[in-house]
């Protein structure tokens, strides 16, 4: 009985810290939305310079058909993107981490491509690739490099001393670059892997919100040729038409897509590191 | 009374037989020039207790990392008894200093681990887990996270992976300096229950005096730049170690006795 109390004070006291910490920012949002309406109604803003937030809202249902499929379009990207990303930036990490020749020739290649600003490279892609696959590329440009360098972090991260029991009970591995390979492997599998886990988590986090402005990007530089489809596209041509509260619409929807990806990705890192990661299982307690 | 059947000797190069595993005059050289170990001769024999005592910095850790073959020495051999290089590492246990556990994984999990890499399943690994944690009273804790446990806990999980191949040889590198006084007394006498219970040899690295003489048959002492053993004390306690050991007089005489070989092994020359 005595200890009941406290507990069920202090579940009611983070129950109340949880609330304030979803009600905090949705007020101030609410708040600065309403000051922006009543801004462009006192001063009577034209919508071709600052539509009001009624206004954008009125005009994404309106025009929901048409954005509703560019989302698709943008998301879709985006997410294709982010996959291979995945897919190249831990297949490259792996082998990296199995074979130093292979990192010392092809590490520096991935750092010239991160670095290189992604909206420089766009309008060359779109030169040589099909638009549809330019614009996956720069997605997967961007979401690459995060997802790469951050597994490889993850896979060095190995207590030097769980590697050493790893030699001293592992079966000597016979001679042979085969046989050292397979021991490599195998370590890799054990150890490596989920000691990478949370690293990679964080790669991946940074690289959803990447994939996103890569897919924008060259959806941009695609839309002034004038073959996009996407949100970005429909934000160009808005622009070019005047049509602004579309644009603060496309531009709304963008954020929300964000928005949502970023939780998406939180909730899968949540799930995979609860159990055992500092990260993670701290929140809970 | 106690005394009368216990003393302190100090001894040259001592060899009780059969010997386990004999350092015959090893050294390691670092690649960056550093010498850790010069000349160190030792056989250690099979079932006894030796601590390796010395300030940090004197080759203690390197000189058990050459018992493991986890290191190569520089100079000099490890000689095994009876066993050929391919198969005295399945006699050996280590413990580190660290936990060394890994997060990801249960307590099970963890003890499995030396089981799993001889290519048994966690199913056929089942008994010897169990009978591992037994052992160190880790039972209740095999689904636990280690974020879980504390650091005596960890540290019994630790010993219990080290115990599940059943090694001869039990490795252990300073495994409970970083734990309070308390926790570890505790497993202090835990460990000289185990090693009665199982007989398995152990080479135990410290720098604290009082954790040496208590657990040790034979203490080698170290001395730095470059590592190498300036005397050994053979612990002549053959009654319980326990806290009617930890608190006589012959205790008492013993930690001065190798407190002071400690104090001056700067100035002695390896044995």
């Amino acid at each position: 009985m005595m200890s009941a109390q406290p507990s069920k004070l202090a579940s009611s006291r983070s129950r109340g810290q949880t609330v304030l910490r979803i009600a905090m920012p949705l007020g101030i949002l609410l708040l600065a939305i309403a000051g922006w309406e009543a801004y462009v109604q006192i001063a009577a803003v034209p919508p071709y310079i600052l539509p009001a937030p009624v206004l954008v809202a009125r005009t994404m249902m309106a025009d929901w058909p048409l954005l509703w499929a560019s989302l698709l379009v943008t998301l879709e990207t985006t997410i294709l993107g982010l996959c291979l990303a995945v897919i190249g930036g831990v297949a490259l990490a792996i082998l990296f981490s199995l074979s130093r020749v292979v990192e010392y020739s092809l590490y520096p290649l991935a750092v010239v491509l991160q670095v290189t600003p992604v909206i420089a490279i766009a309008p060359l892609l779109l030169i040589y690739l099909p638009q549809d696959v330019a614009v996956l590329a720069c997605a997967w440009i961007v979401a690459f490099f995060p997802v790469l360098s951050n597994t490889m972090l993850g896979l060095q991260s190995v207590d030097r001393n769980l590697l050493g029991l790893f030699e001293l009970y592992g079966t000597t591995p016979a001679p042979g670059a085969f046989a050292q390979l397979r021991s490599r492997a195998r370590a890799l599998w054990i150890l490596r892997r989920p000691a990478a886990l949370p690293a990679f988590m964080a790669g991946l986090r940074i690289a959803t919100g990447l994939s996103l402005i890569g897919a924008v990007v060259a959806e941009m530089a695609a839309g002034s040729a004038g073959a996009g489809s996407g949100l970005a596209y429909r934000m160009i041509e808005s622009q070019y038409r005047l049509n602004i509260p579309r644009l603060f619409a496309a531009l709304v929807l963008l954020a929300i897509v964000g928005v949502i990806l970023f939780l998406v990705m939180a909730a899968i890192s949540h799930l995979a590191l609860r159990r055992w990661h500092e990260s993670e299982s701290g929140r809970e307690r | 009374m106690a005394a009368s059947h216990a003393g302190l000797q100090i001894v040259t190069p001592f060899t009780p037989s059969p010997i386990l595993v004999a350092l015959d005059s090893v050294g390691k050289t670092f690649a960056n020039g550093v010498t850790a170990l010069a000349n160190v001769s030792i056989g250690i024999a099979s079932g006894e207790f030796l601590s390796l005592l010395g300030p940090s910095g004197c080759g203690k850790s390197t000189a058990l990392r050459i018992i493991a073959g986890l290191i190569e020495p520089t100079a000099g051999r490890v000689t095994w008894a009876d066993s050929t290089d391919a198969d005295h590492r399945s006699q050996i246990g280590f413990v580190f200093q660290e936990p060394t556990l890994m997060p990801w994984a249960t307590v099970a999990e963890n003890v499995w681990l030396p089981l799993r890499l001889r290519g048994l399943t966690k199913r056929d690994a089942r008994d010897r887990i169990a009978e591992s944690l037994a052992l160190v009273g880790m039972s209740d804790f095999a689904r636990a996270y280690p974020h879980e446990l504390s650091g005596g806990m960890k540290m019994r999980v630790s010993i219990a992976r080290a115990l599940t191949l059943r090694p001869r040889l039990l490795l252990m590198d300073e495994p409970f300096a970083a734990l309070d006084e308390l926790t570890r007394f505790r497993l202090n006498d835990d460990l000289q229950k185990l090693r009665r219970q199982l007989g398995c040899t152990v080479v135990f690295v410290t720098h604290s005096v009082f954790e040496s003489v208590y657990l040790s048959d034979r203490i080698a002492v170290m001395s730095a730049r470059p590592g190498c053993i300036v005397a050994e004390v053979r612990i002549e306690e053959t009654g319980d170690r326990d806290v009617n050991f930890r608190t006589s007089a012959l205790y008492a005489q013993l930690c001065r006795d190798v407190s002071r070989l400690l104090a001056g092994s700067d100035a002695m020359e390896p044995l």
